[in-house]
């Protein structure tokens, strides 16, 4: 590096800016969905295991192994099979995802109180409706929990992609280093950062309009 | 996955410089020391926020959640580029990464210390000191070592990316396989890696086991 090289340049950025575009958009395409998808999976799967308490401990299992496995080797593996399209992150992320997700949907499901549980069964409320009108609106804050985990955790896990040629932001990152030039690099890390606390904020502000109940 | 087999069952790779046991080596170096680094801030740090208060920690704690936000790879490159090419602050991202596990849990495993029994120990004459060697870290240990096996498989995960900059360890076997197109070695090297963060995870559920005082144990599968 240049010793006159500043930190930023600021014109390279304002030249720039259709790019950060750009990726920014791709950076939340691959980072949010996998949280999506990951929900519509680990809903179920915790509520079969709260119903049967056999099946948690495998899944458990599996989901610990699941959080251990780099996700660069899960690109590299997956590279194989679905080729330089997004699912070849996205589908990595999704299975981190749902390791967070699920024991916090099991953990949420089980701290619903069994006098809260009682009172809608002795209102006639059948098991399916009881699930959906009490027990999982309680459980919310502890499920959000993981969900803001794993969205924080995924939009700066994404970039990583950008050694196998998707990453979004992180393509910012493998610029920089190849042209030994910071400013890419520092954008890169602002822009990731300030992603990742708007869609936190954005999930905070999301559980309170579904908990109107809880005590501020 | 057949070209990954092939280079792992290659006796050459196992022997020499750039072997596996050598590269293994390197990579359970950096994440033991980086293990210790971050236990040395977050262990403190974690005990001086449980008792100094909500508003310390709330602080304290945002600040943490908000390290997970970091990238990694990002962090690494602008270090690198910045140190000019000093590997060992690579190791600095790492930290980075394994420090807020520590912290939030060893402050989560102190607070959720029962006032009753933190009283009973004073009224047992245990000075500030001893609560909180004696009552108040024994009850915290699942969960701290809950926090330390996060962040050491965290490590070991993300030290792969390491590799990126030429730290070498397990990653150098994917960045070179990614580099080269030698499919076989990235997948082999990426395999390792998988192996050692399960064995890192089975490593502490037997050290919880044994470390957890015995009125605490449950006989749960968790």
């Amino acid at each position: 590096m240049n010793e006159a090289e500043p930190l930023v340049r600021w014109d390279w950025i304002q030249s720039h800016l259709g790019l950060f575009g750009d990726l920014t958009v791709e950076h939340l395409k691959l980072s949010l969905l996998p949280v999506l998808l990951g929900l519509v999976v680990a809903v179920p799967l915790g509520v079969l295991c709260v119903r049967w308490g056999w099946l948690y401990p495998p899944v458990l299992t599996i989901a610990n192994i699941l959080y251990a496995v780099p996700s660069l080797a899960l690109f590299l593996v997956l590279l194989d099979f679905t080729g330089l399209t997004i699912w070849t992150v996205v589908i990595p992320l999704t299975l981190y995802t749902l390791s967070v997700l699920v024991p916090n949907v099991v953990d949420g499901l089980r701290q619903v109180p069994d006098s809260t549980r009682q009172a809608a069964i002795a209102m006639g409320y059948t098991p399916l409706r009881r699930l959906l009108a009490v027990e999982l609106p309680i459980a919310v804050p502890v499920i959000m929990a993981g969900v803001r985990v794993a969205t924080v955790a995924n939009i700066s896990l994404v970039s990583v992609g950008a050694l196998i040629g998707i990453g979004g932001l992180g393509r910012l990152f493998k610029d920089g280093f190849d042209l030994q030039f910071t400013t890419p690099v520092f954008a890169g890390i602002v822009l990731i950062i300030a992603l990742a606390v708007v869609f936190d904020f954005a999930l905070v502000l999301l559980q309170r309009l579904l908990t109107p109940w809880a005590a501020r | 996955m057949n070209a990954g087999w092939a280079w792992l069952t290659d006796a050459a790779n196992w022997s020499g410089a750039d072997g596996i046991p050598v590269r293994l080596a390197e990579h359970v170096g950096y994440t033991l020391l980086v293990l210790a680094v971050s236990l040395l801030i977050g262990l403190p740090l974690g005990l001086l926020i449980a008792h100094a208060g909500p508003r310390w920690a709330f602080a304290v704690i945002n600040t943490a959640n908000g390290a997970r936000a970091l990238p990694t790879l990002g962090l690494l490159v602008l270090i690198f580029l910045l140190s000019t090419g000093s590997s060992v602050a690579a190791l600095i991202p790492l930290v980075v990464l394994a420090v807020p596990p520590i912290l939030i849990n060893v402050y989560e495993g102190v607070r959720q210390v029962e006032p009753q029994v933190r009283d009973a120990a004073r009224g047992m004459g245990m000075t500030g000191r001893q609560v909180l060697l004696r009552v108040e870290l024994p009850i915290a240990t699942p969960l701290i070592l809950l926090g330390v096996r996060t962040a050491a498989v965290q490590v070991v995960a993300t030290a792969t990316v390491a590799a990126y900059i030429n730290l070498g360890g397990l990653g150098g076997y994917i960045m070179d396989g990614i580099l080269l197109r030698e499919y076989g070695e990235a997948v082999g090297g990426s395999v390792l890696v998988v192996l050692l963060a399960i064995a890192v995870q089975g490593i502490f559920t037997l050290l919880t086991r044994l470390v957890t005082p015995r009125g605490l144990r449950k006989d749960t599968t968790s």
